[in-house]
């Protein structure tokens, strides 16, 4: 029994210890940030000046801002095409690599790739691709007769173009489907084929309903890293034409760091923060009805 | 059976085809001259290889420089992550103590944050220590359990740590062995996998990074590979050879890791979606 505890003080003593740098780390980068942004949010605040304090004006003149909710805008209008999108094609192509195919890890390989290209090299490559007079895809248009276009560089265009670079990187989330896919238990398929159903049934029944845990874990990463699109902005397309690409975050960093607007900027990174975690919940709550949780297991 | 794998094979190319035309676009623009560039309809072998592309993309600014400056931060985000983030995680996992399971959740929940809201401060805290134009922004939270996202390395760890029979420490405890000793010598050496994955995915993190560099360095020779390249395309902005070539070199290493360790890039990917 006193051996017992002196283990048990012994452990205590350096659970703590080994749990100071975690603990700190998360003080001094992420809860104290969190604070002190707050309270900058509720000052007017240049680089270099003295905070005044305001109250909440900021938060009031973000809803005469137009640049902020053309940025909102643009970002929920990127984020609506790129998250589906991606999810979609990286489900069928899992699908069809869970259909014991052949050279499964050489066909895995080249859907990965593009997930591995470094984002400005990525932004770099596809300035080049959407070039209207010779990138790879008006060059392509143009000698199968049909029409070009502007791309990045033509306000309609401009985010759907943005939607189809990001959906090159699927390959992270097949390879999380492919790995969810074949978690689910051939049992079942096997059941709904005794009961006379067909692939569709077994698509429909088994596959989709086993997969909704996954499908939501990419839905909710998937929406906040969007979310906060930044590099394709700031490099490709300076959040123009016409502020259409003007993403969140970096009309957020302009107006940080090139307008020093430090108090106002707390307050729009405030408003993502609230509008994020407002996705997230509605996220969540929503999931209830649609993913399918397995009677939680051994614990 | 037969025409199902077909169509089967067909889809699967298909796929394929678009995935791999940017890389091919990529490398035949970075070995091709300007004026073979500039036909229409586009060529696809390059006649003849202008490998000079590669030599003087790479000599007009200084890339191995920011290679060199990039691989640094990476060795010691590394480093400072992997031990930390095991540390935190063994302590959360396989030793007991009061509050353990609510820190641990309120960590965690870091994970969710959108990394905007702590730019602003972080930055303000960096400039008030005067350690803006340094590496120390970029390297020194990644001592403190990876702080922020690097959080979910944490996470990640402990999952695989649970994995390890608890008989191990009890038998050294009976032996008078110090947890730090459990951790050290049993723990950490049968967890390579794991520590493995965190590695790839904190290399490739701070080879990805952007943002982080444009705001933290501003002389040139502190520049990152990233951050080099930016300014490099903002030069040279319609000289796709170099460009393209410039990209490559940036891209290259990456794939090169990839070949090399892709079982634990695929396992590393997996670990994370099983999260739920």
């Amino acid at each position: 029994m006193a051996a017992l505890s002196g283990q048990r003080r012994l452990e205590r003593r350096w659970g703590y210890f080994m749990a100071v740098p975690a603990v700190l780390g998360f003080v001094i980068f992420t809860a104290g940030p969190m604070v002190a942004s707050f309270v900058f949010s509720l000052t007017d605040w240049q680089i270099g000046g003295t905070p005044a304090f305001v109250g909440v004006d900021n938060y009031t003149a973000l809803a005469d801002d137009e640049l902020f909710w053309k940025s909102l805008t643009a970002t929920t209008y990127y984020t609506l095409g790129a998250v589906p999108l991606a999810l979609i094609i990286a489900f069928a192509v899992a699908m069809l690599l869970n259909q014991r195919v052949r050279g499964l890890p050489v066909w895995r390989t080249i859907f990965y790739l593009p997930t591995l290209v470094p984002a400005i090299a990525n932004v770099v490559l596809w300035i080049w691709i959407f070039n209207p007079d010779f990138g790879l895809l008006n060059s392509l248009l143009r000698q199968g007769g049909l029409p070009t276009g502007m791309w990045i560089y033509d306000e309609a265009m401009a985010v759907p173009s943005l939607i189809i670079m990001s959906t090159w990187g699927f390959g992270n989330t097949m390879v999380i489907f492919l790995a969810g896919l074949q978690g689910v238990p051939q049992h079942l398929y096997e059941a709904v084929s005794v009961d006379g159903g067909g692939p569709w049934h077994r698509f429909r029944h088994v596959t989709v309903p086993m997969m909704t845990p996954t499908i939501f874990y990419t839905l909710v990463v998937g929406v906040i890293g969007t979310f906060q699109v930044f590099s394709q902005a700031y490099v490709m397309t300076e959040g123009g034409p016409n502020n259409a690409t003007l993403f969140y975050v970096y009309y957020l960093f302009r107006v940080a760091f090139r307008e020093s607007e430090m108090g106002y900027a707390s307050a729009l990174a405030w408003v993502l923060f609230m509008i994020i975690m407002l996705v997230t919940f509605l996220l969540f709550r929503n999931a209830r009805r649609w993913v399918y949780y397995e009677m939680a297991g051994a614990r | 059976m037969k025409k199902r794998n077909l169509l089967l094979y067909l889809a699967l190319i298909a796929g394929a085809v678009p995935t791999l035309l940017p890389f091919v676009w990529l490398i035949r623009s970075a070995l091709m001259q300007d004026s073979q560039m500039f036909i229409a309809p586009p060529q696809w072998i390059p006649e003849p290889f202008q490998w000079s592309n590669f030599t003087e993309a790479l000599t007009a600014q200084p890339f191995g420089r920011y290679f060199v400056n990039t691989v640094v931060i990476a060795v010691i985000n590394v480093l400072g992550t992997v031990l930390t983030c095991s540390v935190a995680a063994f302590s959360f996992s396989r030793l007991r103590w009061r509050g353990r399971n609510v820190v641990f959740a309120v960590l965690l929940s870091s994970v969710m944050l959108p990394y905007a809201v702590t730019l602003i401060p972080t930055f303000v805290m960096w400039q008030e220590l005067g350690a803006l134009n340094s590496i120390i922004p970029l390297t020194l939270p990644s001592w403190f359990a990876g702080a922020g996202g690097g959080v979910f390395n944490v996470f990640l760890l402990r999952q695989f740590f649970l994995t390890i029979p608890f008989e191990l420490d009890e038998a050294a405890y009976i032996d008078g062995a110090s947890p730090w000793r459990v951790f050290w010598l049993i723990v950490m050496p049968l967890s390579k996998p794991a520590i493995i994955v965190v590695t790839i995915f904190t290399f490739i993190g701070v080879w990805n990074d952007f943002l982080g560099p444009l705001l933290y360095l501003n002389d040139e020779e502190k520049y990152t590979l990233s951050l080099g390249l930016a300014s490099f395309q903002s030069i040279y902005i319609t000289q796709w050879g170099y460009l393209m070539a410039a990209s490559a070199a940036v891209i290259a290493p990456i794939i090169a890791l990839f070949f090399f360790l892709q079982r634990y890039f695929i396992e590393g990917v997996t670990l994370t979606g099983i999260k739920n």
